[in-house]
């Protein structure tokens, strides 16, 4: 095969010498990503592995709530990179997403210009002067570019954005750089890891698919949940973690509105320790279980099915 | 490694699933940094790499055991290279692939039914693995040679472990508690460790049929299609109930996609008022167009649905779709039958989840006149005599069934008044059309009179029907 594709872009974004990976192996990703209280699965590892090594963005896909952003803030912290976040929502445009010019300043500039006595020069001047780096503001892609420092970009619920809009984030994720028409085109000044995070509110395009590695981030298996309450619930004891993990399991085979995430179950767990409670039993569950569930009737239902009673009024 | 990729690519496009040039030649990138001999590694990369759906992510898993987790060492070859790819320890594992029912050092019943329990009580993954097989081995009863997908195969060996028996064991060794939930969280998780067994019976299986006649004669067998191609019509249960989870995304992105091309259509007509007063500031010369804003005409939609036995799940479908979208519509009345009419707009009135709505049509309508055959002509004239008059230029009918008339009169005649009142007729028919007019189909007859017969065979032909018809 040909070059690695690391050196590729390196070499593309001008960048001298090829920086070290990241990550040792998929098993390297997991423990340190345990170390910033993320436990991952194997998935989850080496997608992440692959990405830095292939120099590729990842498009996470998942129910809400099951750690998409998490894992990149984890990773994140995990490579000791700052984390740029944009978040997505329909109407977001290039001026919030690559960058605006500083008109204000832009102003500023041209009014203190013209005390000076004014000519054809002076103004050729000064026009090149107001379209510099100084006048702009950077938004959040152009800044993960531009960083000096290592960074992490996290593109958060890209499906928002409008299908136009997707179009504007194909040259950051395929060539990390940036062309803007009065400054040319900015390059990235490192190889930055890049996450996309979607709950499938619609189809992505394909150009945007095709330039990322995918990873779908479902409900973590029993083993792993517990495991994850273990390790983000200080004074949760291993038997109550399990379960809760077993509840959490149940219910999740219900045919509910909407299944418990990770995070509230993290919530309910958290109630649990407060509390003060070491055992679920039918009581403690009928009195908490709001906190799983954010629907009056899959309240009814799970009541009826798991508690097998009444629900309470 | 390459040549193999490009057969399991070639599967991947065989089954349904996109695969660009792009994406083959990362997932070869892939293999060169990862490590080949971890099997789970290879499937997370491939899958990184070669699929982008979700939805995609079952085909590509029985495609990739087909074609990654065979290669199975000839015969008694344990722990070689082979069987480290292959992630199957081969240890104990009874007789070699092909040699089928019996076999040496064949345990006897309740031998491997012991193992079975056990394994399953201490979740010990490496005796399941060997209990499997050796359950395989004296059930299943696998010919060599048998163009078959494996499911036959795993109905026998299931059936000889008595899977009944097995639960209440383990029931009863794993102790219920006294509350109710925990009652209900012990049996949870005895089907939890009965589908472990499943699956791991099914590796088995999968592993000798491949052994018997290679991957890519297996992979056709068991090539499962993406949930918008299965036909609604022949969907087994387990793809009833992944369409049913495919519809309420798939209506949700269809809803947004209208909307946002609606809104997109920025222009009405030329607004002759308007261009005229402006074209006073250019000395009446009109240069500058004005236009109407657009005001999209939203359409009526009459939905009529057979839902006797045959087509009752498609009927279901696309009424779910129908409404799931509604607010596309200025209007939607639905009316269901199978040989007697009833409307049931009101159902979906005031219901959050059309699924709801969808799920009380049996229990509420009240669609049975006489012997609960389909007789579509009764029905057509029934919806004419009681709602043609509601019909305006706007309204579009979507009639829904096979048109299989059960030798019923047609009363064609009825078809043809309601397409004189309305906007246009549809009819969809869920089966292929190659069996049009076949046996009692009369579609051709009702079909003279709509404007257009459409084949809805699966949910991609339903959501591109409906995605036009707003």
């Amino acid at each position: 095969m040909s070059l690695d594709p690391r050196a590729e872009v390196a070499e593309r974004l001008g960048l001298g010498e090829v920086p070290p990976p990241r990550f040792a192996s998929p098993d390297d990703v997991r423990e340190r990503l345990a170390k910033s209280d993320y436990l991952s699965d194997a998935a989850i590892a080496s997608t992440t592995f692959l990405a830095d090594r292939l120099a590729k963005p990842v498009l996470v896909e998942g129910p809400a709530g099951t750690g998409k952003t998490a894992l990149a803030k984890a990773v994140a912290e995990a490579v000791g990179a700052r984390l740029v976040r944009l978040q997505c929502y329909e109407g977001l445009d290039e001026s919030k997403a690559l960058y605006e010019w500083n008109y204000r300043k832009q102003l500023l500039r041209i009014q203190a210009g013209r005390t000076e006595s004014g000519g054809a020069e002076e103004w050729r001047a000064l026009e090149e002067d107001i379209f510099a780096e100084e006048f702009m503001l950077t938004r959040p892609l152009l800044e993960a570019i531009t960083a000096e420092d290592p960074v992490v970009l996290l593109i958060d619920e890209v499906d928002r954005v409008e299908l136009e809009t997707e179009a504007l984030l194909l040259e950051v994720l395929s060539e990390y750089q940036v062309s803007i028409p009065e400054l040319g085109t900015v390059r990235a000044r490192q190889v930055p890891m890049v996450f996309l995070t979607s709950n499938n509110t619609r189809e992505l395009s394909e150009a945007l698919k095709r330039r990322c590695l995918y990873l779908y981030v479902g409900y973590p298996s029993i083993e792993r949940e517990r495991d994850i309450i273990l390790a983000r619930v200080p004074g949760v004891s291993g038997a109550l973690a399990t379960r809760i993990a077993q509840v959490v399991r149940s219910l999740r085979e219900l045919d509910l509105k909407k299944a418990p995430s990770v995070s509230e179950t993290l919530d309910w767990a958290r109630t649990l320790v407060v509390l003060g409670r070491e055992e679920i039993g039918d009581e403690e569950a009928a009195a908490t279980l709001h906190i799983l569930l954010k629907y009056q009737s899959d309240i009814e239902r799970a009541t009826t099915e798991l508690l097998g009673g009444r629900p309470r009024a | 490694m390459l040549s193999l990729l490009a057969d399991f690519i070639g599967e991947l496009r065989a089954a349904g699933i996109p695969v660009s040039m792009s994406e083959h030649v990362d997932a070869a990138r892939a293999c060169e940094v990862i490590d080949l001999a971890d099997r789970d590694g290879l499937r997370t990369a491939l899958a990184a790499t070669l699929v982008k759906d979700g939805g995609h992510l079952p085909a590509f898993d029985a495609a990739f055991e087909v074609f990654f987790a065979l290669r199975e060492p000839p015969a008694p070859a344990e722990g070689e290279a082979g069987a480290e790819l292959s992630g199957a320890s081969g240890a104990g594992e009874g007789p070699g692939p092909g040699a089928g029912a019996g076999g040496g050092g064949a345990l006897s019943a309740a031998e491997i039914a012991e193992m079975i329990f056990r394994a399953l009580r201490d979740r010990d993954a490496g005796a399941l693995r060997q209990g499997a097989g050796e359950a395989v081995s004296r059930y299943a009863g696998l010919e060599p040679g048998r163009p078959v997908g494996g499911t036959y195969y795993l109905y026998r060996t299931l059936r000889g472990l008595e899977l009944e028996a097995l639960a209440e064991r383990l029931r009863q060794s794993l102790g219920g508690e006294g509350t109710a939930l925990g009652a209900r969280l012990a049996r949870d998780e005895v089907t939890a460790r009965l589908e472990s067994l499943r699956r791991e019976v099914e590796r088995v299986i999968r592993e000798r049929l491949v052994a018997d006649r290679g991957s890519a004669a297996l992979a056709k067998s068991v090539r499962k299609p993406l949930p918008e191609d299965v036909e609604v019509m022949h969907a087994t249960r387990e793809e009833m109930a992944q369409l049913e989870r495919a519809l309420r995304p798939l209506s949700r992105k269809l809803a947004v996609r209208l909307a946002r091309r609606r809104r997109r259509r920025k222009r009405g007509p030329v607004d002759l008022r308007h261009t005229v007063r402006r074209s006073l500031s250019t000395g009446g010369v009109p240069l500058d167009l004005r236009f109407k804003p657009p005001r999209p005409a939203k359409p009526e939609i009459f939905v009529v649905a057979d839902v006797s036995g045959s087509v009752a799940s498609f009927a279901r479908f696309t009424l779910h779709l129908v409404h799931a979208i509604s607010s596309q519509f200025s209007k939607v009345r639905s009316f269901v039958f199978v040989d007697g009419l009833d409307e049931v707009t009101q159902l979906f009135e005031g219901v959050e989840d059309p699924a709801e709505a969808v799920a009380r049509i049996n229990a509420e309508a009240d669609v049975i006149a006489f012997d609960g055959h389909s007789d579509y002509g009764r029905a057509l004239a029934a919806f004419h005599e009681r709602y043609a008059r509601d019909l305006t230029t706007r309204s579009t009918v979507l009639i829904l069934g096979d048109g299989r008339n059960n030798y019923h009169e047609t009363h064609a005649e009825v078809v043809a008044d309601l397409r004189r009142r309305a906007k246009a007729v549809y009819w969809l028919n869920p089966e292929p059309a190659a069996y049009w007019n076949s046996g009692d189909s009369v579609i051709a007859h009702y079909g003279a009179h709509c404007d257009r017969v459409v084949e809805c065979r699966t949910l991609r032909q339903l959501e591109a029907f409906v995605g036009e018809l707003a």
